[in-house]
């Protein structure tokens, strides 16, 4: 199994969803985080004064799916996601070695 | 007793009280998350502190006999204020000013954002609202005082209100110091849309402080009425401008900056100028407290929500301009300014109001803050600083994550 984990601009995400749903996968988990960088931050200015912000608001999904499905999944996402201009983010695939579903108990395959 | 005069300057009470919150939302949207609190509670508690103060003995020291720099005790706890009774109540004034001593102190926090203690900003202002703020509106306000016996005009309070809470502000801001980490690290205002909404009250509120001051449902009032409106408009567009030209963008921050620079700077002109005055005043606003604001970098000091810029300069430059604009066709009880033909006289009294009131509330202020540093402790120690006013003051948050 593998967790497909992608950094990708807030405003994509429900065009990434629907691609996702769309490819068959099953489920995913969200979560709005703040980071940098190619794109580094932007300047604001209050009063005058600037001010440099360095976090730039990103979604991060995390997806977990079978092996052989998951060049499919990044392929999906980075097609989805892709807007040709700097900071559309990065898509990682890392092992996952055990994975549980926690109500039956299942665990591998039929935990995904 | 004239009931329209009395019912309109009942109305301008509860406009002018309804400003103190509205400054309380006005800072509060620019300051930090964990400090917001801190912040809403020091303007509401003003409200609170001072109305109390004014009853119990400010009114009576500021409008009643006595001399011209003090009055005595005869109106103590509201005893004999219907000895005042004239074209409105005497009750009714005592209400109208009590509105002015509220929010004149309050107008200080701005300065001192994030790092007042709260037992120290307390006993400050009420002290300060005594020694200060009571001995400058008799000299203002009061048909006995030097000031306005000298001839100076100052129609709602550019000397009694704005110089002298923004000279205190730099007075207290030279004693407490900067914020931690102030110069280091972003402070970026954590809420604009509570700063618009603020001054919208503010604005609103404005009629009632301007207009209100005629003390009479008259053209005087109409005319007052209409200057604040439109030097708060001029004040915007002066401030967007140069906003516009000096860092590349109209900001809402700007706007509202400007809106609130123009009212300041036609307070004491309000109910004395009239035709194109209003505008040429509050656009100048706009642009000189703007470029105010470059001072503040320049001289290092932390006033966090430019008070000095906004108040001080904004009430100098009312003040000051007030001898050029001011037009006796306008306002019979006025006088003319060198514009129209009244000579240096009026802008000389001016002046000499306009320093007079800088130098003692500047020097006073100074004086009760340190007295206040050394004793009982007017900031918070570097843990309650880092942790918010919210929690170290009040226990309490702003915001449930």
């Amino acid at each position: 199994m593998k967790l497909i984990s992608a950094v990708i601009k807030p405003f994509k995400l429900d065009e990434v969803k629907d691609a996702l749903k769309a490819a068959g996968v099953a489920g995913m988990t969200v979560g709005e985080v703040r980071g940098f960088g190619r794109q580094g931050g932007h300047t604001e200015t209050y009063r005058g004064a600037e001010y440099k912000i360095d976090f730039v608001p990103k979604v991060q999904l995390e997806i977990v799916v079978d092996d052989d499905r998951a060049d499919l999944v990044v392929d999906t996402i980075a097609k989805s996601a892709s807007t040709g201009k700097i900071g559309d983010g990065k898509i990682w695939v890392t092992d996952v070695d055990r994975i549980i579903r926690i109500r039956t108990g299942e665990e591998g395959n039929d935990a995904v | 007793m004239d009931t329209g005069n009395t019912a309109w300057v009942l109305v301008a009470t509860a406009l002018i009280l309804f400003m103190t919150p509205g400054l309380a939302f006005f800072y509060g949207g620019m300051v930090r998350s964990r400090h917001v609190l801190g912040m809403l509670m020091q303007n509401v508690f003003a409200i609170g502190l001072i109305s109390v103060i004014w009853a119990v003995v400010g009114f009576s020291l500021a409008f009643s006999g006595g001399n011209s720099l003090i009055g005595d005790l005869h109106f103590s706890f509201l005893y004999n204020v219907t000895d005042l009774d004239g074209d409105i109540p005497g009750m009714a004034f005592m209400a109208f000013q009590m509105m002015f001593a509220v929010i004149t102190p309050a107008l200080i926090t701005g300065a001192t954002a994030d790092r007042l203690k709260f037992s120290g900003y307390a006993v400050f202002i009420a002290i300060w609202s005594l020694i200060v703020y009571v001995p400058v509106a008799r000299w203002v306000f009061n048909a006995n005082g030097w000031i306005f016996k000298m001839g100076a005009l100052d129609f709602a309070g550019g000397t009694a209100i704005h110089i002298n809470a923004g000279v205190a502000a730099l007075a207290v801001v030279i004693v407490i110091g900067q914020r931690r980490g102030h110069g280091e690290e972003p402070m970026p205002p954590h809420n604009l849309p509570f700063t618009v909404l603020g001054t919208g009250i503010l604005w609103f509120g404005w009629f009632g402080f301007n207009a209100g001051s005629a003390l009479a449902a008259n053209g005087v009032a109409a005319q007052a009425l209409v200057n604040t409106h439109l030097a708060a408009a001029a004040g915007m567009l002066g401030w967007l401008v140069i906003e516009k030209i000096k860092a590349g963008h109209a900001t809402t921050l700007g706007a509202c900056s400007g809106a609130v620079a123009g009212l300041v700077a036609i307070t004491p002109c309000a109910g004395y100028v009239g035709q194109a005055s209003p505008l040429l005043i509050g656009f100048a606003a706009g642009v000189v407290c703007y470029l105010a604001l470059t001072l503040k970098s320049k001289l290092r000091l932390d006033d966090s929500l430019d008070v000095i810029a906004v108040h001080l300069v904004g009430g100098l430059l009312g003040t000051i301009l007030l001898g050029f604009f001011a037009d006796q066709a306008i306002n019979p009880a006025g006088a003319d300014g060198v514009f129209y033909g009244g000579g240096g006289e009026l802008l000389k009294d001016q002046i000499v109001a306009a320093f007079a009131v800088l130098i003692f509330s500047g020097v006073v202020s100074y004086v009760i803050a340190t007295g206040l540093d050394r004793t009982i402790g007017l900031r918070v120690g570097p843990d309650e600083e880092m942790i918010g006013l919210d929690q170290s003051q009040h226990a309490e948050s702003a915001y449930q994550a």
